[in-house]
C-alpha cells in the first residue's frame, strides 16, 4: 500500500469519529481480525465498525474475502486472531444456544439464495417463522404474503425454486430474510444478475427497510455505482485490510489511488488484477521449447 | 512406517473420529426430531416406499433362486420336504437383512448421500445455520431416523415375497406338498430366528442410514466431491453390512 493511500485511509477514516456515529452505537465490531484459508491469509489485521440503524457497504475486488467477512460476523467461521462482536458479545465465546439466539437477530441474503429446494416460494419464506415461533397458521400467512408482495413475488408463492430465476430466487430469498424482522440483515452480493428493474426494487427495498424499520444492513458487493446510492458509510476492503472507509461522497472524492482504481474498474493499479504468476513471455517460450 | 502410510493412518482416524462425533450430535438430534414426525414419515416415503418395487422384485427372485437352489441340494439326500425350513430360515437370519441392507444401500443410502451433498452445495445447509436452525436436526436426523425405520419393514416385505417365491418355485413347479412345505417352514422357525433377523435389520439400517447421512452432510461442495461421497456410501455400507452380519451371527449363534 503506498504512503498515499496510508494517508487517505487516516483521513476518510476519521471521519468514524463523527457525532452521528457514536462509537456505543456499534451493532458489529470487528477488531484486528486475522483469517487464513490453509496457508493463504486472506485477513491481516481487519478492522471495521458496524453503526446501529445505517446501511454499511463492504466493498472490494473479487477475492477480497468479502464474503468469508459475513462468514465471520455470522460465527460460521471463526477468526485465527482478533475479535468480531455482535452485539456487543464476542462471537467466537458462544456457546451453541448464544449463537443460534444472536443468529435469530440477523437475517442474511446469499449470494445464490439458497433456497430450500424440497420447499415452494410460499414455504420457504414461512420456514424460519414456523422453526422459531407458534404463530397461528393464518398469521403466517398473512406475513408471508406480505413479505413476497414487498419483493413482487406473490404470484409466484406456489413455485418451486427450480422453476424461479436467479433474480426472482434472491428476491425470495430477501423476502425470508426479513420475515422474521431481524434487526441485521446481512446481504451478500444482492445485486449480481439482476435486471435493471429488479436491482432498482432490490435497492429500494434496502433503503425502505432501513428507513422504515430501522434495521441495520450490511451490504457486500463490488456494485460501486448502485451501492452508492444507498450506503450511509462504506469500506474498501484489499489485500485483507480496510484500504478505505468513508461516505460515498468522501470515497468518490478520494484521491487514493487504490480507491480510484476500484471506483473506475482500471486493471492497472496498486490492485492487482492478475493472479501472481512466473513471467510471461518466459513461459510462453517454454512451451514453445 | 512411510509418509504415505502415517497420512492414510492419521486420515482413518480423523474420519473416525469426525463419524463418531457426527453420531453422538446426530443421536442427541433424534429426540427433538421425533417431535416433528411429518418429517420422519416422509423420510421414510423417500428412502422406504420408493424402495418397494426393488426390494420386492429382488425378494421373489431371490426366493426363486433358493427354491431351486436348495431343492437340487435336498433332492440328492431324498428330504425335499424340508425345502419350507431351508428357505424360512435363510431368508429370515441370512439373506432377508443382507440383501435388503445391500439393496437399500445401493438405492436409498446413494440417494440421501447426493441430496444432503447438493443441500451442502447449494448452501442450503448454511443457510438453516444462519437461519438459527440446527441442519443435524431439520435435515440429518429425520433422514437417519427414516432409514432405520424402513430398513426392518424391507426387510420383513422382502422375506415374505422371498418365502413366496420359493413356494412358487418348490410347490408349484417342482412338484412339493403345498402343506408340507409351510408347515415345515413354520414349524422349524423359533422366534430366536425372528429376534436374529430382525436385530440385523436394525443394525443394518443404523450403520447404511448413518454412513449415508455422514458422507452427504461432510461431502466436498461440488460435483466431483459428491460422487466420491455417493460411491464411498455403498463401498463402506456394503462393507459394513457383511462385517456386521458376520459378528451379529456369531453372538446369536
Amino acid at each position: 500500500m503506498s504512503r498515499q493511500d496510508e494517508d487517505e485511509r487516516s483521513r476518510v477514516s476519521d471521519s468514524q469519529s463523527n457525532p452521528n456515529m457514536d462509537v456505543t452505537d456499534a451493532v458489529i465490531e470487528v477488531r484486528g481480525v486475522h483469517y487464513a484459508i490453509g496457508d493463504r491469509p486472506i485477513f491481516d489485521g481487519l478492522d471495521l465498525t458496524v453503526k446501529r440503524g445505517l446501511i454499511t457497504a463492504v466493498m472490494g475486488p473479487s477475492g477480497t474475502g468479502k464474503t468469508t467477512l459475513l462468514r465471520l460476523i455470522t460465527g460460521e467461521i471463526y477468526a485465527g486472531r482478533g475479535r468480531v462482536a455482535v452485539f456487543g458479545r464476542d462471537i467466537g465465546t458462544l456457546t451453541t444456544r448464544e449463537l443460534y439466539a444472536t443468529r435469530r437477530r440477523m437475517g442474511v441474503l446469499f449470494q445464490n439464495g439458497a433456497l430450500l429446494t424440497d420447499l415452494n416460494v410460499y414455504e420457504n419464506v414461512a420456514f424460519p417463522v414456523r422453526e422459531h415461533t407458534d404463530l397461528p397458521e393464518p398469521l403466517i400467512h398473512k406475513l408471508v404474503l406480505t413479505k413476497l408482495e414487498a419483493v413482487g413475488l406473490r404470484g409466484a408463492a406456489e413455485l418451486m425454486p427450480a422453476e424461479l430465476s436467479g433474480g426472482m430466487a434472491r428476491r425470495v430469498a430477501l423476502a425470508r430474510a426479513i420475515v422474521t424482522d431481524p434487526e441485521i440483515l446481512i446481504y451478500d452480493e444482492p445485486f449480481v444478475g439482476l435486471d435493471p428493474i429488479s436491482l432498482g426494487v432490490i435497492l429500494r427495498l434496502v433503503k425502505q427497510m432501513n428507513d422504515a424499520l430501522k434495521i441495520t444492513s450490511v451490504v457486500v458487493s463490488h456494485d460501486v455505482h448502485e451501492i452508492a446510492t444507498i450506503a450511509d458509510y462504506s469500506y474498501l476492503l484489499s489485500e485483507g485490510k480496510v484500504v478505505a472507509s468513508g461516505t460515498p461522497t468522501e470515497l468518490a472524492s478520494s484521491d487514493s489511488a487504490t480507491v480510484r482504481q476500484f471506483m473506475t474498474g482500471g486493471a492497472e493499479g496498486p490492485v492487482r488484477f492478475h493472479y501472481p504468476a512466473p513471467d510471461y513471455a518466459e513461459q510462453l517460450m517454454e512451451v514453445s521449447r | 512406517m512411510s509418509n504415505g502410510a502415517q497420512e492414510g493412518v492419521l486420515e482413518l482416524v480423523r474420519k473416525t473420529g469426525e463419524t463418531g462425533i457426527f453420531f453422538v450430535r446426530l443421536l442427541g438430534a433424534c429426540i427433538p426430531a421425533l417431535g416433528r414426525p411429518r418429517l420422519i414419515i416422509a423420510q421414510i416415503y423417500n428412502a422406504g416406499a420408493r424402495s418397494l418395487i426393488i426390494i420386492m422384485l429382488s425378494g421373489l427372485f431371490t426366493g426363486m433362486v433358493l427354491g431351486l437352489q436348495f431343492y437340487d441340494v435336498l433332492n440328492r439326500f431324498g428330504a425335499t420336504e424340508a425345502l419350507g425350513t431351508a428357505v424360512a430360515l435363510a431368508l429370515l437370519k441370512e439373506l432377508g437383512p443382507v440383501l435388503t441392507a445391500l439393496l437399500f444401500a445401493g438405492r436409498a443410502g446413494t440417494a440421501l448421500t447426493s441430496e444432503i451433498g447438493l443441500m451442502r452445495a447449494t448452501d442450503q445447509l448454511t443457510a438453516m445455520d444462519v437461519m438459527a436452525v440446527d441442519p443435524i436436526r431439520h435435515v440429518a436426523a429425520p433422514r437417519f431416523l427414516g432409514g432405520l425405520i424402513a430398513v426392518p419393514l424391507l426387510t420383513a416385505i422382502f422375506t415374505v415375497v422371498g418365502l413366496f417365491g420359493a413356494q412358487l418355485i418348490g410347490v408349484q413347479f417342482l412338484g412339493v406338498d403345498h402343506g408340507i412345505f409351510w408347515s415345515q417352514a413354520q414349524s422349524a422357525v423359533a422366534l430366536k430366528d425372528v429376534t436374529e433377523g430382525v436385530v440385523k435389520s436394525i443394525v443394518f439400517g443404523a450403520v447404511v442410514s448413518l454412513i449415508a447421512v455422514n458422507e452427504g452432510y461432510h461431502s466436498e461442495p461440488t460435483a466431483e466431491g459428491i460422487g466420491r461421497a455417493t460411491t464411498r456410501t455403498v463401498v463402506a455400507s456394503s462393507v459394513m453390512i457383511l462385517l456386521l452380519d458376520y459378528v451379529l451371527t456369531a453372538v446369536f449363534l
